[in-house]
This record gives structure tokens, C-alpha cells and sequence, in this order.
């Protein structure tokens, strides 16, 4: 007789690594922060109703403060003003967390090339999925949630992510 | 109306202005250290009660440059609504400074402000002459000629604001050590402050004793990209300056390029101009009452009234291939005509949009919850409102009976059959009741425009000016020199200056365009109406709750994108 779990327990219990779980608890029940500033805002709030639906991915659970969030949506264009504010709020997310940039001024500037738009939030940020679109319509945030709950799901659950990464503010 | 020779007498420098403006609107010209004086007499004597914006032109590379570098713009409305009247003062460099006006009319503060922040012309006598849309690390002011687009400047700070609130705190003889009152901070990252708004208070209790709000971080430089595009690349921009009804902004700018021009357009342009306009009203409309519920907590009405948006996008994406920013107008015209079985989709639009708006009025009409969290919270009495710079429904919810459309009718809105919704209290109900009225007229305007919509052209008939159908740029020698003439070089405007207002869903959004005979505006300023409706907002939401701040925020509709450009 066989002394595993399986044969003590038979079907009521499952056996598999910790970090598969952690991964698996965590892709399901994504808590957004939403860094929204301008026309990506009014599509995510899209995104979030019935429509769309955001809730059929798990990712409903809108958290505005960071502390409770672990998946940043930077929607809308960052200005040289609110830079050190979107640092501020990553910086407050406890680890992990994953970054979306939502639209062109978020990943570039967009066409905004002017004295007072960052040109793309990964110069203080390390973002994790990029939308392209002015704006993004919401199929897209919806494809790039899926990105990321694909990531987690291959991703180490338990290793430090970016920590080689530094911007403008990391000195 | 305006006695020129009347004013001339009490005034001695007031001048008439010779630049040439077009579309009837009177300007004159006024020594810098009168400046005061004529202000005070147009606000008293002449019954000019509002001031729309206050901007200034840098004339250093105007081909004929006057020897002063700088010109002041002052734009006023009559009280009867109709008559603009335009005052100008010329400036010249290292003498950038004059008496502010701020003492006269409230809405001149942040007015002025950005004049400073932007051209670093001085107010003498202005109450807090900071900057207000670049941060407080800026060096130099980004409208000046010779500032580069491109030189970015890094904020590594926030500001308290203290200086602005504690101000407030001892003219009202508190203190917050003594009084203990609780500093709060809303913004600019806050689920209720509708986009970047910063607001900090203090708080007695639950009870605001005093506020002071912070804008600029949504500022994306609009008027500098603006001065390096050919006009019709500047129709994309306009779309982001509203986002919640770009193809309004897209109208508002089109016509005013078209104004100078002189262009006038076939009638089917206008008509679906029309359309799309009051459509664009009904969809901001319901995005400010959707989220402003939602604010008091009223989520089902969030689904009520954002559902139907949705599907009014989806009319907009199969007419112009984009749901939100929709870069459909072009100067002198459009980019293409409505599609086969467009009338059905949009009859489908409207009925839900009357449904939607129906279930959610059952809800809170009669709802005690929502008629008392509304109900005399910041009121704004219509002398107040004027005082504060304010347009649109937020004006006409304090009862003044002024809307571009009956007072200056522009594209048929005269032939029309539809009312202005007036309020009596000014107060949060008010606000957000004139918006769900208005929805409803908007919505007999178009059913009206779609029976009247005549056969015909939707492009004026000028290939200077409107490119040429693909057609042609494939198949013809002609066609193909046209459309690049026109994509590389562009047209070009006729120099001189001109203000033109539309009826934009949150008041009057108007454009200050400034030519130089070239094919790219030499300034383009935009009167935004939600930064006068932000600039009042600390006033009227001190001595209220804390909770009713939100809402108030959200009856005001602020459009940071609008707001800071």
C-alpha cells in the first residue's frame, strides 16, 4: 500500500507546488489601481461596466488606494506635473505588482511631443504590458489583463520582479 | 451697446484696433496703465458682466512685428449675450506688467495666473500670482516664441497648497492648531475627483471650512503643439481637449478656421454638424450624470445611463471609426458622408437613450436620498455665476438665461424648435437636472435635423482648401498634386485675429485664433468653460459637507483635459 496523499485521501485533496497556487489565486483576482488621468479613464470606466464587464476576468475589484492593488493601469497622459505623483503610487504598491500602459500617451507621449508630457511612463515605471490606441478600446485593456494573468502564470511566484530597473527618479 | 465715443471720452488712450477681425466682433486697444479703469468702466457703464478669458500673443516673429513684443487680450460679453467686445494692450518687453483685474471680476484670478505661467506677464496687485499649469520648478514660460516645444523641464515635488489655504483659514479667524481642524488632501489621484483635480481642505467635523484647488496635471500643451501643426493636423488635438464629446470640440475649432476663411458650408455639412453636435451633448451629459451618481452611490443609474453611450458609440464608430476621439471634421467639412441605414441606428440610439434616461429619473426623481444630498448643496446665485466666469448649463442652472445657440445662433439652431432649460437655485440639483432636460431637447433636435437633412455636398466646393476625393488622387495627375500640395503644404489662413464661440456641452468653448497668413496658426487659445467651473469650485463648496463636495464636483462636469489643455 502506497503511503502518498492520493491514497490516504483519495479525490478530496490535490497535490501541487506553492507557487502554482499563489499564481493561480493571484491571475484570477487581479485588484486594479487606476491611474487615470484623461480620454483612457473614460474608457476604462468602459471597460468596467456592464458591457465589457471587466468582472468576467476577475479584475472588478477597483482598488483606490494602492496599498490594497497589485495591478497598476496607467490610463491617460502623464504630465512632467504628475510624474512624481505615479511614482509615488507605484512605489506604494506592495510587491508584486504588474503596470499597464493604457494608450499612446501612457507608452509614449502619443503626439503630445511637448514641454510638458513625459514621453511614456517606462521612464519612471517598469511597465509589464503596453496598449497601443487614442484611445485603446476596451477589447484591448480586456486583452491586456489577459496578457498579464498569462504572465503571471509563467512567471516565478515568488522572485522580486524589475529589480534591475531604474528611471529618472531612481538615482 | 458699446458707445465707442462714450468710452474714448472717459478713457483717453482707448483707440479702435486696427487688426482685422472678421465675424463682427468689436475690438479696441487701451493703454497698459488704463487697463484697470476701462475694465471697471466696461463692467459698471458699458454692462459687460463677464469676462470669457484673458490671454496674450508674443509678436516676436510676426513678419511685421510692432515694437512692443507683447499684446494683452481681454475678452468680454455683453450682458444682452450677443456682443463680444475684445481689449488689447500692448506690452513691450522688459515692461511686462500691469495692473490685474482680479478685484473686479473673480474669474480673472486663474485667468490671469496662466497668462503669467504661460507668457510671464506680471500682475501687479493679483492676490497670488503663481503658476498654475506647469509645476512650480518650471523655469521660463513655455508660449514665448523663443521657449523650444520641446525643452521638458522635471518636477520632483508637489506643493502643499498652504499658502493658498491658510489665507482663507485666518480671514474666516481660524487657526488649525486652535480650532482643530483636520487638513485633508482629495486628489489628484482620487476615484472621485474626475480625472487630476487637486483639492485640499479643512475640515471642521465633516463641515469644509476652507479649500483650494490645484490644476495643471492633465496640461498636455495644446496651444504649443497647436502653433506647429497646418490647421487640419490641429483637428485630432481638439478631440482630446473634451473627451467626452470630442466631435463638439472638432465643430467648435472647424468653425472657427472656417469663420476666418470666410467659408460658408453646404447645407448637409451643417445639418449633420448639427446632429453630431447635440449627440456629443447627450453622450457628455450622461457620462457627468453616470458618474455623478455613481458618486452618491447610486450605481444601478451608472448602468441606466452609461449603456446607452455605448451604444451611441457604436453609431460613432461605424460613422467615423472611433469610439471616443473621432477626428471627423475637417475645415470645410467632413471626412465622409453618413452611411447607408444610418437614420435606424440612430433612431435605435435615441429610444435608448430616452429609456435609459427615463428608468434612471424614476429612481431618483422622487428618490428623498437624492433630492436631499442635492437639494440646496452649493448653490450659485445667477450674479455669482456670472461673477465666476460661468457658461452652459452651470449658468443657466443658477436661472441666466444665456446659450450661444438662442443668443448667437449659429448653423440653423434659429430654424430649430427646441427650449432652453433654465434652473432657479443653482444648486447641485440644478445642475444635474438642466443636463437630463437638456438631453431631451438635444434629442428633438435631432429628430428634427434627421427629417430636414437635404440631399448635396458635405465639402465646400474648393480644392485649395478640402482634399480631393481618393478617386481622383489615384486616377488623376491633377488629383495626386492636390492631395500632396495640400497634405505637405497645406492652405493658408489670412492674417489677422479672430474669437469664435459654439455652445460646447459644458458652456461656451471658445477659440482665440491668432494668423499670420501661414498654413499653421500663429496662436490658437482655447476658452475653456471648465476652468472658470473649477476656478469657483473652492468657494462654493466651503461651509458644505465634505460628502456634497464630491457631488458638487461632479454637477460642475470638470473635463480636466478641457481644463488644463
Amino acid at each position: 500500500m502506497e503511503l502518498s496523499a492520493e491514497d490516504i485521501l483519495g479525490d478530496s485533496v490535490i497535490t501541487t507546488r506553492v507557487e502554482a497556487v499563489l499564481d493561480w489565486g493571484r491571475q484570477s483576482s487581479l485588484w486594479p489601481f487606476v491611474f487615470g488621468t484623461a480620454c483612457c479613464a473614460i474608457e476604462f470606466m468602459a471597460t468596467a461596466a456592464s458591457r465589457y464587464d471587466i468582472a468576467r476576468f476577475g479584475a472588478e475589484v477597483l482598488r483606490f488606494s494602492p496599498r490594497h492593488a497589485d495591478l497598476l493601469v496607467v490610463a491617460g497622459t502623464i504630465s512632467m506635473k504628475q510624474a512624481p505623483i505615479l511614482k509615488q503610487i507605484y512605489e506604494q504598491m506592495p510587491e508584486p505588482r504588474w503596470v499597464v500602459s493604457m494608450g499612446a500617451c501612457a507608452c509614449s507621449g502619443g503626439f503630445y511631443d511637448n514641454y510638458t508630457t513625459l514621453q511614456g511612463i517606462d521612464e519612471i515605471v517598469p511597465v509589464d504590458v503596453y496598449i497601443a490606441g487614442c484611445p485603446p478600446r476596451p477589447e484591448a485593456l480586456l486583452d491586456a489583463v489577459m496578457e498579464i494573468q498569462k504572465m503571471i502564470w509563467k512567471e516565478p511566484a515568488l522572485k522580486a520582479r524589475h529589480s534591475d530597473y531604474k528611471g529618472i527618479f531612481d538615482v | 451697446m458699446f458707445e465707442f465715443e462714450e468710452l474714448k471720452a472717459l478713457v483717453a488712450s482707448v483707440e479702435r484696433a486696427d487688426s482685422d477681425r472678421g465675424g463682427g466682433y468689436r475690438a479696441i486697444s487701451v493703454d497698459s496703465k488704463d487697463i484697470y479703469r476701462c475694465c471697471e468702466l466696461l463692467r459698471d457703464r458699458f454692462d459687460y458682466p463677464l469676462l470669457l478669458d484673458i490671454t496674450a500673443v508674443d509678436r516676436l516673429k510676426l513678419t511685421a512685428r510692432p515694437k512692443e513684443r507683447f499684446k494683452l487680450v481681454y475678452i468680454f460679453r455683453h450682458a444682452n449675450f450677443r456682443d463680444t467686445l475684445i481689449v488689447e494692450t500692448p506690452l513691450r518687453e522688459g515692461e511686462e506688467k500691469l495692473e490685474s483685474i482680479t478685484s473686479l471680476f473673480f474669474a480673472a484670478d486663474w485667468l490671469e495666473r496662466e497668462t503669467y505661467d504661460q507668457y510671464g506677464i506680471e500682475f501687479t496687485k493679483h492676490p497670488n500670482l503663481k503658476r498654475i499649469l506647469n509645476h512650480m520648478e518650471f523655469e521660463g514660460h513655455p508660449l514665448r516664441k523663443d521657449y523650444p516645444i520641446d525643452k521638458r523641464q522635471l518636477c520632483t515635488r508637489t506643493q502643499d497648497m498652504f499658502d493658498e489655504l491658510f489665507p482663507k483659514l485666518e480671514r474666516k479667524g481660524l487657526d488649525p492648531e486652535r480650532d482643530a481642524l483636520m487638513i485633508l488632501n482629495l486628489g489628484p489621484s482620487h476615484p472621485a475627483s474626475h480625472g487630476t483635480i487637486r483639492t485640499i481642505t479643512a475640515l471642521d467635523g465633516e463641515r469644509i471650512v476652507a479649500a483650494a484647488s490645484e490644476i495643471g496635471y492633465l496640461h498636455r500643451g495644446f496651444e504649443k503643439s497647436a502653433e506647429e501643426c497646418r490647421y487640419n493636423q490641429i483637428v485630432p488635438y481638439t478631440d482630446r481637449l473634451n473627451y467626452c464629446s470630442a466631435l463638439m470640440n472638432n465643430i467648435g475649432y472647424a468653425k472657427c478656421v472656417e469663420d476666418r476663411l470666410g467659408i460658408e458650408l453646404p447645407a448637409r455639412a451643417v445639418f449633420i454638424r448639427v446632429m453630431l453636435a447635440e449627440l456629443s451633448r447627450i453622450i457628455d451629459h450622461l457620462v457627468c450624470l453616470a458618474a455623478g451618481l455613481l458618486d452618491m452611490g447610486a450605481q444601478t443609474n451608472y448602468w441606466y445611463l452609461f449603456n446607452p453611450r455605448n451604444d451611441a458609440y457604436d453609431f460613432l464608430s461605424r460613422l467615423t471609426g472611433a469610439r471616443l476621439t473621432n477626428s471627423y471634421m475637417r475645415i470645410g467639412g467632413m471626412t465622409a458622408d453618413l452611411y447607408e441605414g444610418w437614420e435606424s441606428d440612430l433612431q435605435n440610439v435615441l429610444r435608448k437613450v430616452e429609456k435609459g434616461v427615463d428608468e434612471s429619473l424614476v429612481m431618483i426623481e422622487h428618490n428623498r436620498i437624492f433630492i436631499e444630498r442635492t437639494q440646496d448643496i452649493s448653490p450659485v446665485s445667477a450674479q455669482e455665476a456670472l461673477s465666476y466666469g460661468f457658461t452652459g448649463p452651470n449658468l443657466r442652472a443658477s436661472g441666466v438665461p444665456y446659450d450661444l445657440r438662442f443668443a448667437r445662433p449659429y448653423y440653423f439652431y434659429d430654424d430649430f424648435d427646441f427650449e432652453m432649460v433654465i434652473g432657479s437655485h443653482g444648486d447641485t440639483y440644478d445642475r444635474m437636472m438642466v443636463r437630463f432636460e437638456e438631453i431631451s431637447q438635444s434629442i428633438g433636435i435631432i429628430r428634427q435635423a434627421m427629417k430636414e437633412i437635404p440631399e448635396g455636398a458635405i465639402n465646400i466646393d474648393d480644392k485649395s482648401i478640402v482634399l480631393p476625393p481618393k478617386r481622383d488622387v489615384y486616377e488623376t495627375i491633377e488629383g495626386t498634386i492636390n492631395q500632396f500640395k495640400l497634405i505637405f503644404e497645406g492652405f493658408k489662413v489670412p492674417a489677422g485675429e479672430l474669437y469664435s464661440a459654439t455652445e460646447a456641452a459644458n458652456g461656451e468653448l471658445g477659440f482665440y485664433l491668432v494668423s499670420d497668413g501661414g498654413p499653421k496658426p500663429y496662436k490658437l487659445k482655447v476658452r475653456a468653460p471648465s476652468l472658470l467651473h473649477m476656478q469657483a469650485y473652492p468657494d462654493i463648496i466651503t461651509d458644505y459637507q465634505l460628502a456634497d463636495a464630491i457631488m458638487t464636483l461632479g454637477s460642475l462636469n470638470i473635463i480636466a483635459g478641457e481644463m488644463d489643455r
